[in-house]
């Protein structure tokens, strides 16, 4: 009999392992307790009914310690999932400078099930603001053989806003995409807010398919599809302003097509209302202006990428703001070559880009102040623009733009004067979301006049981190 | 008859992808590599970056539009790492398969992040809200992920499931054991000093126990200033730094420039498969990591 067996009326954990010290012990014990003689019968039974305890601890015991083993195991799994995922306070010393707070693996956002403010759309806003001295006063700007049709002319004196923006964007459900963008701009003392764009995408169709339906800018030549705040200059180049009213936007469908090659190559077409110039007047039934488009582009290694497009937009014109009334087809070309060490466009590099205009009208101009007077318009003009930046670090680029449009010798606005321009640009970003501007521009927009042109810009993107197009 | 025509249908749809293996848009390299390991040639891989470039600034380039739009899976890290460039390759390649579903995965959103920011605040330049997204440095994560992708994978090849399921076992023995060898490596840079270029360290510092004491950005994404730099000196030095640790697509005029007035050598490490001649693959990457930093005390 072995009384430290008995005694064992400890706390749980104590006795526990008390108890198997116990074990031992009488493990030890029990061949010298086999030679006492005085050994009763009851008392050898009681000794094999303590044998059979302590075996039946030591089973425990062993149970015991392969859970813990696992346990262990588990914990020890546990453990290296975490210590990597908690920042050891150990790691942040006072010393520390520019880290960022240690978070604590925090909700996650999703969690906020009863939060209505969960599908918010991604907000965007694009702050945009200049001073322009020109050296012509814009009241007095004639462009040779280009009437000034939507947002053609010349930018205004002195301090403005230029392009403000806000956009909102987010998926609709599994199978659209919806993008509103408005826009602010002021109109002799006046602001008004317009909707620039408001579109639906779809996101499912198949087999690189894709469809837009609302308002929004086509997708002919390279900056047409791009909104102002990603141009490299302040002021969209002459053609644009010439051919397009500075941009076209209608409300329409778009449908666009992605081949399944190596080398990228998209196909689309639009219809548009065409109330817009060039177009006007919304003719042929509120679905006026037609486009297609075709771009094809790739990489040369890794340092060099480059895009090229085709596009026609025509449009049957029904009192146009230069008093046209006819069919006019537009052609563009444009072409993107990017040279960047080692693909990092945003650290260097140089991006050259040019579009080429040819316009084809044939019709009849009306005298907007009397519409009596008409006479055949038909003919071509074309324009051309070609500018190269130069990134020169993550903060700076440079660059140079020439312009040059050729108007027509016959007809309504012949002009024996191409009108041409310089411009120079130097921005400062301090991030991807604020830029300044510094721009010169030598414009010559008829024989007579020369208007030149010093700029000072900002632009600040705030919001959602949206990503741009190539 | 019925049953018939079911099965042969059944067995038709498992034989597709044995006419055309699945096509595979890795983002980055290292993930790239990660699909390597578990699909080995039954994928055709293409890889939109490589280490000499910041993925944070990547174009949506006709290129990349052209691979997306081919992919039947985009293996990406996420967290808005590629906020500036994936929406929109995604938006213009009109792939519907890659855009949701068993098609996207985004590799640091199967693990939890370290720095998660408590303020959103711009001002405090280019910060991931999900935390940050550079987990390809830790290999416990690493592990993670592998295992989260593989039956993607499977789901995406029925008929190649085994082939991804045996090659995860096999690299998960492999990289279980690389582990103990790195750690076992690894250990004597525990608790030293480093200065960082990005905050792109924080798995690979709280792996190694390394404590990062300064960042030559003065904020994440805002190149490093001069002023900043000059603050940086004396910190650097009086810590008793060990090394300035740059990655391979960063420039290493800042950190050469903090090196020649501390004293403190610069440590150019691979930071992704491709970043040097040893990393090769993930097991290289991590080699030359361990060997680089271990070298800096030569």
């Amino acid at each position: 009999m072995n009384p430290y067996c008995l005694s064992a009326r400890a706390p749980v954990a104590a006795r526990f392992r008390r108890t198997l010290l116990a074990c031992a012990v009488v493990a030890v014990l029990s061949p010298t307790l086999a030679f006492a003689q005085d050994a009763s019968k009851s008392e050898a039974a009681k000794v094999e009914a303590l044998e059979a305890r302590i075996k039946a601890l030591e089973d425990s015991a062993a149970a015991t310690q392969q859970a813990l083993q696992e346990a262990r195991a588990e914990i020890e799994e546990l453990k290296t999932a975490q210590t990597a995922s908690q920042q050891p306070e150990a790691a942040q010393p006072e010393a520390a400078v520019a880290q960022e707070e240690p978070a604590p693996p925090a909700e996650e956002p999703a969690s906020g099930a009863s939060n209505p403010n969960a599908f918010n759309p991604a907000m965007g806003v694009i702050l945009n603001g200049m001073y322009a001295a020109h050296s012509l006063n814009p009241d007095n700007y004639v462009r040779a053989g280009f009437p000034l049709a939507g947002e053609a002319g010349p930018g205004p004196r002195g301090f403005s806003l230029g392009e403000s923006e806000i956009a909102l964007s987010s998926n609709v459900d599994d199978k659209f995409y919806a993008q509103a963008t408005l826009s602010v701009g002021t109109e002799d003392g006046e602001d008004h807010v317009g909707l620039e764009e408001a579109y639906i995408d779809t996101t499912a169709l198949p087999d690189g398919f894709s469809l837009r339906a609302g308002r929004f800018f086509s997708n002919i030549g390279y900056l047409n599809s791009h909104h102002a705040h990603t141009d490299s200059f302040s002021d969209r180049p002459l053609a644009y302003q010439a051919f397009l009213g500075n941009q076209y936007g209608d409300d329409g469908v778009q449908l666009r097509w992605v081949a399944p090659t190596d080398v990228y190559l998209e196909f689309g077409g639009e219809m548009f209302r065409g109330d817009r110039f060039p177009s006007g007047g919304a003719g042929h039934a509120g679905a006026g202006v037609k486009t297609l488009f075709a771009h094809v582009g790739g990489d040369v290694g890794v340092d060099n990428e480059w895009l090229a497009g085709v596009s026609t937009l025509r449009s049957q014109t029904d009192g146009g703001e230069d008093g046209f009334r006819g069919d006019e087809t537009l052609y563009l070309a444009d072409f993107t070559w990017k040279w960047a060490p080692g693909g990092n466009t945003k650290d260097g590099g140089v991006t050259f880009r040019s579009e080429y205009f040819w316009e084809n009208r044939d019709g009849i101009y009306a005298d907007p102040n009397d519409p009596a007077l008409d006479q055949p318009w038909s003919g071509q003009r074309t324009g051309v623009y070609g500018e190269a930046v130069w990134r020169i670090n993550r903060q700076w680029e440079a660059g140079y733009r020439y312009d040059r449009l050729w108007a027509d010798d016959n007809g309504p606005y012949a002009s024996a004067f191409d009108p041409f321009r310089h411009s120079l640009m130097l921005a400062w970003h301090n991030s991807e979301f604020s830029m300044v501007r510094l721009q010169f521009g030598r414009d010559r927009p008829n024989a007579d006049d020369t208007d030149n042109v010093i700029s000072l810009q900002y632009q600040a993107v705030f919001g959602a981190h949206g990503a741009h197009k190539f | 008859m019925k049953r018939q025509i079911a099965l042969f249908l059944m067995l038709g749809l498992a034989a597709v992808p044995a006419f055309a293996k699945p096509k595979i848009f890795a983002c980055e390299p290292e993930w790239g590599a990660l699909v390597t390991e578990l699909a080995g040639d039954k994928v055709d891989l293409s890889v939109g970056t490589n280490a000499l470039q910041d993925v944070h600034q990547i174009e949506a380039k006709p290129s990349l539009i052209a691979k997306v739009r081919q992919a039947d899976m985009i293996v990406c890290t996420g967290s808005e790492l590629e906020v500036g460039w994936l929406p929109q390759l995604l938006k213009q390649s009109g792939n519907s398969r890659v855009s949701s579903g068993n098609g996207y995965f985004m590799a640091s959103e199967q693990v939890p992040t370290l720095e998660r920011p408590t303020a959103l605040d711009r001002a405090n330049g280019d910060i991931h809200p999900r935390g940050n997204p550079h987990v390809q440095l830790d290999p416990y994560r690493v592990l993670k992920i592998a295992k989260a992708l593989e039956p993607r994978l499977a789901t995406l090849d029925p008929a190649n499931a085994a082939t991804y399921q045996q090659r995860l076992n096999d690299f998960t023995t492999r990289w279980q054991a690389a582990i103990k060898r790195w750690e076992a490596k690894a250990a004597p840079l525990k608790g030293k000093k480093i200065v960082v270029h990005h905050i792109s360290w924080v798995y690979l510092n709280t792996w190694l126990g390394l404590q990062q004491i300064g960042a030559l950005e003065p904020k994440p994404g805002v190149p490093p200033t001069s002023g900043h730099l000059s603050s940086l000196i004396a910190t650097t030095k009086s810590a008793g730094t060990y090394a300035i640790i740059t990655a391979a697509y960063q420039d290493s005029k800042p950190a050469n420039w903090l090196s020649e007035r501390t004293g403190v050598p610069v440590v150019v490490l691979p930071y992704t498969v491709g970043g040097d001649a040893q990393s090769k693959d993930l097991f290289g990457l991590y080699d030359s990591t361990i060997d680089k930093l271990l070298g800096a005390a030569k």
